[in-house]
């Protein structure tokens, strides 16, 4: 089997709040895979799904080849959790609820747990109200990576933690991988995305809007070229997939979509390239745009 | 508003309104929040005082009427304790015998939830520190939790004042200001207890532990002497509760009384004060002590977690029930020497009790009310479902291999069982302190504790109304399963004083039981009652398996 966790077409409604419109979402076993999106996307609300916490209206979902919904507790003996916001319980310690996750999971590791919590730095005997709430989501951590499971399913896990935990949380994620488990691994933080998913996939009002490796994505997207040339340019405007052409005598600027480079580097040779500087697209650029579509789509439906 | 003024004035002589900046926002959402729960307990208290009234008139209506049950009832320890003195014969002083103590103890229960709500609980969600963000003072949160409090009693004591001023403005006034300053001295228990524990459950439980306290003490103290002959047993004058009675409205009031509420009042939310303006917002005065750093063999599951997130409580309501079943019953024992042959006290005990045994009439009524008070500790194990739900700690824990059943069942089974074994406490203590005083232990504790237990099938009826809300109506569930406790108490304690006809005694499952000892049994009511409590069980548990979990 290839693919860990599978949607197709999953709908999900809460009253009139489409939450989830057509989303389909494919990770592959033993890949890490970025789940990225715009605040209110439906990034939770599909991990809610995959858990069999919430029934998807229609669409199908598949995790390990089974139905979270009806095999739920088959299923999350293989499949560990991470929610971005933990909650413990007030009279337990950290490392009770350390234990009991593991106990409720497919077990756990004992040695990799001590380990964890030296490298996390955590405490396991204070009680869950006084940790804070980057301590809270370490209990939660330790826990997902000291159990034996396939499968991670981690929700903006990092929210506050520190850059050294952050560090840390990254060399476990790692170490997921190499030991061939599957991370879903919803986040913000685009530097982490970058550091750690094969692949990723961007979600937009509770639709998938692009799904791939970092450098199909990139590919998707726009360079920017400066360039100083020997003759003034002629033909460019009429090349396709050029944005902001601003021409001041010899000197060019110009976005292009990746894939048409090719042909705007081979008319601007043509009268003969003294500079030229060009940039790739850079991940934050990536999700902007995505992220601003949504910005300007609202302000539309305002001004309407 | 005043904040900007204050924070100009950052001179040391303005630290006490600094400390009070923002009040009147948190007053109004205070309000704002409680605009169906305040007015409901409110009226409720308000309006029993004039309901009970129309009832004494219809059913004494003549003067010789009046004296005799006056002085029958006063007569009976038993009666004394459950029902306290009858300071006077007229219309009023029966009004304020009949229903008095009881209005306190609910305006002291009332007092106590707001002053929680307001306070601790606020605290402990983390939503004070968010709001002590803004311009809001150290001693703001407390102070309008204590107003929004302190304009609950008020309204109480206007209500009452205003309805029985008919009987006698002074008399009225008197009733009104003993229930309502017995709701405020609670308030300040509330208020100290809120400080002292970062748990806003614990500070409920031990407040509320408070006001049962006071009632005991009423009731043990008026059974052991007749107040309306002397100045009264030493342990009701330890007792808010019984000051409130003993001011004796209608009957020669004695004001002084109600200084008493008052300067305890004041003692309590000087002391609150002082360590609210002294402590960190979300912190108590005893720090937490370190846990375990691994999870024992206890802790395997999920029936291992509830266990440890309910046994507290489950021991605070044994011990507090196991206490007050044996005062009732000591207090039962002396039920045997008579009040006289009146067809009107017959009529009275018989609708109590049941029975015209004025011993069994009296524990009968006495093990109802404790097992209607039990439905509160079931609610309570189930309504623990759904604020782990909302507290966003279920879904974590479903997300293992734990099914919702499973889970549910963990709470559901110290909801179900919690009050049998309560009930076999209770019962075990009444029935054992009742024998001995009557020297028929091995006759009596039998009867005793089969009549305890004989309320389980109703408080499961109320338990699995809840369930049944939990699967089906979730975002309903608290407000609407307090809802229905509030009916059943309600009518389990007041619905005989103010002598409801049957047809509403019976919306109560507790209505349907026998009153037990001395009633005939029959299986009818407890097969339909567990009947009742499998399918409303069941159709919850089917409601929960399909809906989505909310968060």
């Amino acid at each position: 089997m290839t693919t860990a966790i599978s949607t197709s077409g999953l709908h999900k409604s809460f009253g009139r709040t489409h939450a989830l419109d057509g989303l389909d979402l494919e990770v592959e076993t033993g890949e890490v895979h970025g789940f990225l999106g715009p605040n209110g996307a439906g990034k939770s609300t599909t991990i809610r799904v995959l858990l069999g916490l919430l029934r998807a209206d229609s669409g199908a979902v598949q995790v390990l080849g089974k139905d979270p919904w009806h095999d739920a507790v088959e299923l999350h003996r293989r499949i560990a959790y991470v929610p971005g916001d933990v909650t413990l319980w007030r009279n337990l310690s950290g490392g009770e609820v350390i234990d009991l996750y593991g106990r409720l999971r497919g077990g756990l590791d004992k040695d990799r747990r001590a380990e964890l919590l030296e490298r996390f730095e955590l405490d396991p005997t204070k009680k869950g109200r006084t940790y804070s709430k980057g301590n809270r989501q370490k209990v939660a951590l330790v826990a997902a990576f000291a159990s034996d499971v396939d499968v991670l399913i981690l929700d903006e896990p990092t929210s506050g933690l520190d850059p050294l935990m952050e560090e840390v949380f990254r060399d476990c994620v790692i170490e997921e991988r190499d030991r061939g488990r599957t991370v879903l691994l919803s986040s913000h933080i685009l530097s982490e995305v970058e550091a750690l998913c094969d692949r990723v996939s961007i979600i937009r009002k509770g639709r998938t809007v692009e799904t791939g490796s970092l450098t199909e994505l990139r590919h998707l997207t726009r360079t920017s070229v400066t360039a100083e040339l020997a003759g003034p340019p002629n033909g460019l405007s009429a090349l396709p997939g050029i944005h902001g052409l601003d021409i001041q005598g010899k000197r060019v600027k110009l976005q292009v979509d990746t894939d048409k480079l090719d042909a705007v580097l081979r008319q601007l040779s043509e009268s003969g390239v003294r500079s030229l500087t060009s940039t790739p697209p850079t991940l934050e650029e990536l999700f902007l745009r995505h992220y601003q579509e949504d910005i300007r789509d609202e302000a539309e439906a305002v001004a309407r | 508003m005043t904040a900007v003024a204050d924070t100009r004035a950052a001179a040391p002589e303005r630290a006490g309104s600094r400390d009070l900046a923002g009040t009147g926002t948190l007053l109004r959402l205070a309000l704002r929040r409680d605009r169906v729960m305040l007015p409901v307990w409110v009226l409720a208290i308000g309006l029993t005082g004039s309901s009970a009234l129309g009832r004494m008139k219809s059913t004494y209506e003549t003067a010789a009427d009046r004296a005799e049950v006056a002085h029958d009832m006063n007569h009976n320890g038993s009666m004394r304790s459950m029902l306290g003195v009858a300071f006077g014969d007229s219309y009023g002083a029966l009004t304020a015998w009949r229903v008095g103590v009881f209005l306190a103890a609910f305006a002291g229960i009332m007092s106590v939830l707001l002053v929680i709500r307001h306070t601790r609980e606020e605290e402990e969600s983390g939503r004070q520190e968010a709001l002590s963000a803004g311009m809001v003072g150290r001693r703001a949160g407390l102070t309008s939790g204590l107003l929004t409090m302190g304009i609950a009693n008020a309204a109480v004591t206007l209500l009452i004042a205003a309805t029985l001023a008919g009987e006698g403005g002074a008399g009225a006034l008197a009733l009104g200001l003993g229930v309502g300053l017995t709701g405020l001295a609670f308030g300040g228990v509330a208020a100290v207890a809120a400080q002292i524990t970062e748990n806003a459950r614990l500070a409920r439980g031990l407040a509320t532990g408070a006001v049962g306290i006071a009632y005991m003490l009423r009731l043990l103290g008026d059974a052991a002497e007749d107040g309306s002959k002397g100045s009264g047993h030493v342990l009701v004058w330890l007792s808010p509760i019984g000051w409130a009675e003993y001011t004796r409205p209608f009957a020669n009031e004695r004001w002084w009384a109600l200084l008493l509420p008052l300067a305890f009042a004041a003692v309590l939310l000087a002391v609150a004060y002082s360590l609210a303006g002294r402590r960190d917002i979300g912190a108590a005065f005893f720090p937490p002590r370190p846990g375990p750093a691994f999870a024992d063999r206890s802790l395997h599951g999920v029936y291992g977690l509830a266990w440890r997130l309910q046994r507290g409580t489950l021991l605070g309501w044994c011990i507090g029930i196991a206490l007050a079943a044996a005062g009732l019953g000591g207090v039962s024992s002396g039920a045997d020497d008579i009040v006289g042959d009146s067809e009107k006290n017959r009529e009275i005990i018989e609708r109590m009790g049941g029975t015209q045994n004025i011993s069994d009439a009296f524990l009968a009524s006495m093990i109802s009310i404790l097992g209607v008070v039990i439905t509160v500790q079931a609610v309570g194990a189930v309504l623990r479902l759904r604020s782990e739900e909302t507290d966003q700690r279920a879904e974590p824990l479903l997300a293992n291999a734990v099914s919702r059943l499973r889970w549910a069942a963990s709470h559901l089974v110290i909801a179900y069982l919690g009050p049998a074994v309560i009930l076999l406490a209770g019962g075990l203590a009444a029935g054992v302190v009742y024998g001995a005083a009557s020297d028929d232990l091995g006759g009596q504790l039998p009867r005793v504790l089969g009549a305890a237990l004989s309320q389980l099938p109703a408080v499961w009826v109320v338990t699995s109304v809840v369930v049944f809300l939990f699967g089906l109506l979730p975002a309903a569930t608290t407000s609407l399963g307090w809802g229905v406790v509030g009916v059943v108490v309600a009518l389990g304690w007041l619905g005989p004083a103010l002598d409801a006809p049957q047809s509403v005694l019976d919306i109560s499952p507790f209505g349907h039981l026998p009153k037990l000892p001395g009633a005939s049994v029959s299986a009818t009511p407890f097969v339909w009652l567990l009947l009742l409590t499998a399918v409303l069980t069941a159709a919850g548990l089917w409601g929960l398996r399909r809906r989505d979990m909310s968060n």
